[in-house]
């Protein structure tokens, strides 16, 4: 392991875990932002320079702040008095931790994956490119369509409901 | 002998590095690429200030700054030392934390103001062979590390629990989320016809001559349009006139930076003006050919001279506009960047795909400004209609 794997794998780590146990909610959006930048480095590590700029681009620029607005517009920034744990957190370790070793067993002696480590592929930007555009063209197109349909929906909800007084502030 | 010149800082970089053992040369080199960009434009910045204050001082028929020259001695260099006191004068400021504000953040959004800039300056080419990090995707990079410069506007406005601030964030945080549209999308037409997101290719593209006058993106009917759009998404980027509402000083005081002082606020002042020379330089590399020289005759002046050169002509035109033109509402902010801006932008990638598959004649000129001054008249209609132009009535003043 090299010491930069080390050090953004702690402060990835570091980041996830301040996003669940901080009281402010505004402190964990911002401790989840730098837990998105550190995946980001970590498949910058991995030479996967597409995903690592996406991923900045698209979580810390746009993800983070939908939910830091979302926080502002919907509650007032005050902490909560009492803990954020609840009363039987002991329990909840004790699920997840048993879900997540028969996941792990299961995944580990699955027949679909391959025991041995293929050879690391070659992606740049441009392979990226050719393969959305030609083998995985439809999903890119279904998933266009989804997203437009999403926002003409939300454009629908957010529309101002038809009144009678128009624009009183501008007379003609 | 020109030659010589144009390449002499990477001469001295291999030569300076040439010293010592091979394990220590990426490390060194990497040391000294940063302390370039870190006194370079910091430096930039310095005469800006005092540029700007003097540009502006003319426009509004006054002097602007003219006493201050080389610290004790008679030389007074038209005013243009003016930025020695005021770097003083912000060091030695005390910095005022207000009680209630959340005193980590506060203290941390101007450094996520400066890195990212930073970062972002890693893959411009300055020159030739200049590139820092030749990146195969520094366009998306610098796209990427842009987006977290909101993360830090947000930080600033929310941590100093004022309610100007938090407005100033917000209003900062809607203009960079709806002008990132059109800025992207202006500059993926470039990325379509290159083939290619590296900075230095889509330099190289545009260095070619024609009856020795250059490729420059800029000098094609869907480059200039898609310039003029990155130009207005970048005022609106960097927060400058018109589109400075984010620091309108006489609605909000200044925006998501009212509660900082001294070194703080210098840091944010700084940041934002890097910011803006950044984004002024990925526009040249992008429309107006990098570094390259406009005129065959003319390739003999050194590759960063044309750079620098370049992006100080924009700059003097930021300023021109911020003497010039008034602020803007929200509203037609908005209105700006999502009727107007964003559908040329589109149109502007479907004429940028008809300029790439039609044959390299005058037909394709033609086609190609014929779709664009439609949407053009089309798309500025659109935009005018209902709204009274006409002369404002005051319900209330009269």
């Amino acid at each position: 392991m090299s010491p930069f794997f080390v050090i953004t794998g702690i402060v990835t780590l570091l980041g996830a875990a301040f996003a669940m146990s901080l009281r402010n909610l505004v402190h964990c959006a911002l401790a989840m932002a730098v837990a998105f930048s550190g995946i980001a480095a970590l498949y910058l590590q991995l030479d996967a320079q597409f995903v690592g700029f996406a991923e900045i681009l698209v979580y810390v620029g746009a993800i983070a702040i939908l939910i830091v607005f979302a926080i502002l517009l919907t509650r007032s920034g005050e902490a909560p008095e009492k803990s954020v744990l609840t009363s039987g957190w002991m329990a909840g370790i004790a699920v997840s931790a048993m879900v997540f070793t028969i996941l792990g067993w299961a995944v580990l002696n699955s027949s679909a994956i391959p025991k041995e480590t293929p050879p690391a592929p070659v992606a740049t930007v441009k392979n990226v490119g050719d393969a959305l555009m030609t083998k995985f063209v439809l999903p890119l197109e279904i998933i266009g369509l989804v997203l437009t349909a999403a926002m003409i929906g939300a454009v629908i909800i957010a529309l101002k409901e038809e009144t009678n007084n128009e624009n009183p502030g501008r007379k003609s | 002998m020109f030659d010589k010149l144009d390449q002499i800082f990477v001469t001295a970089l291999h030569w300076l590095t040439g010293f010592l053992p091979a394990a220590l040369q990426p490390v060194v080199s990497t040391l000294i690429c940063i302390a370039f960009v870190m006194s370079v434009f910091p430096g930039v910045f310095a005469l800006t200030t005092v540029l700007e204050r003097k540009i502006l001082g003319r426009i509004q028929n006054r002097y602007g700054p003219n006493r201050v020259g080389i610290p004790f001695t008679k030389i007074r260099l038209c005013g243009f030392g003016q930025f020695i006191p005021d770097g003083i004068k912000s060091l030695t400021k005390e910095d005022i934390v207000p009680r209630a504000a959340d005193k980590v953040v506060h203290f941390l959004a101007p450094v996520v103001m400066l890195i990212p800039v930073l970062l972002s300056y890693s893959v411009l080419p300055f020159g030739k062979n200049m590139t820092i990090t030749d990146y195969d995707a520094g366009l998306l990079f610098f796209f990427a590390v842009g987006g977290a410069v909101e993360v830090s506007v947000f930080m600033a406005g929310w941590s100093s629990r004022n309610k100007y601030s938090l407005l100033g964030a917000m209003r900062a945080i809607a203009q960079m989320v709806s002008y990132e549209i059109p800025l992207i999308l202006s500059a993926v037409t470039v990325v379509m016809v290159v083939g290619s997101l590296n900075l230095s290719q889509i330099v190289a593209h545009q260095n070619q001559y024609t009856y020795g006058i250059a490729h420059w993106h800029v000098f094609t009917p869907w480059g200039l349009v898609g310039f003029v759009l990155f130009f207005i998404a970048s005022l609106a980027e960097s927060n400058r006139t018109p589109f400075d509402l984010p620091e309108a000083e006489s609605e909000i005081i200044a925006g998501y930076f009212t509660e900082y002082s001294g070194f703080k606020f210098a840091l944010f002042f700084l940041g934002e003006y890097l910011g803006m020379f950044a984004i002024i330089g990925l526009g040249i590399t992008l429309f107006l050919g990098g570094w390259t020289s406009p005129v065959s005759f003319l390739t003999w002046i050194p590759s960063y001279v044309w750079f620098l050169s370049k992006l100080m002509t924009i700059v003097f035109v930021f300023i021109w506009i911020r003497g010039t033109l008034p602020r803007l509402r929200m509203d037609q902010l908005m209105n700006f960047a999502w009727k107007f801006m964003l559908p040329l932008a589109l149109i502007n990638i479907l004429v940028a795909g008809i300029w790439h598959y039609m044959a390299a004649d005058w037909q394709r000129w033609l086609v190609c400004s014929a779709i664009i001054f439609g949407a053009y008249a089309i798309l500025g209609r659109g935009l005018m209609q209902n709204q009274n132009f006409g002369k404002r009535i005051y319900r209330y003043a009269e």
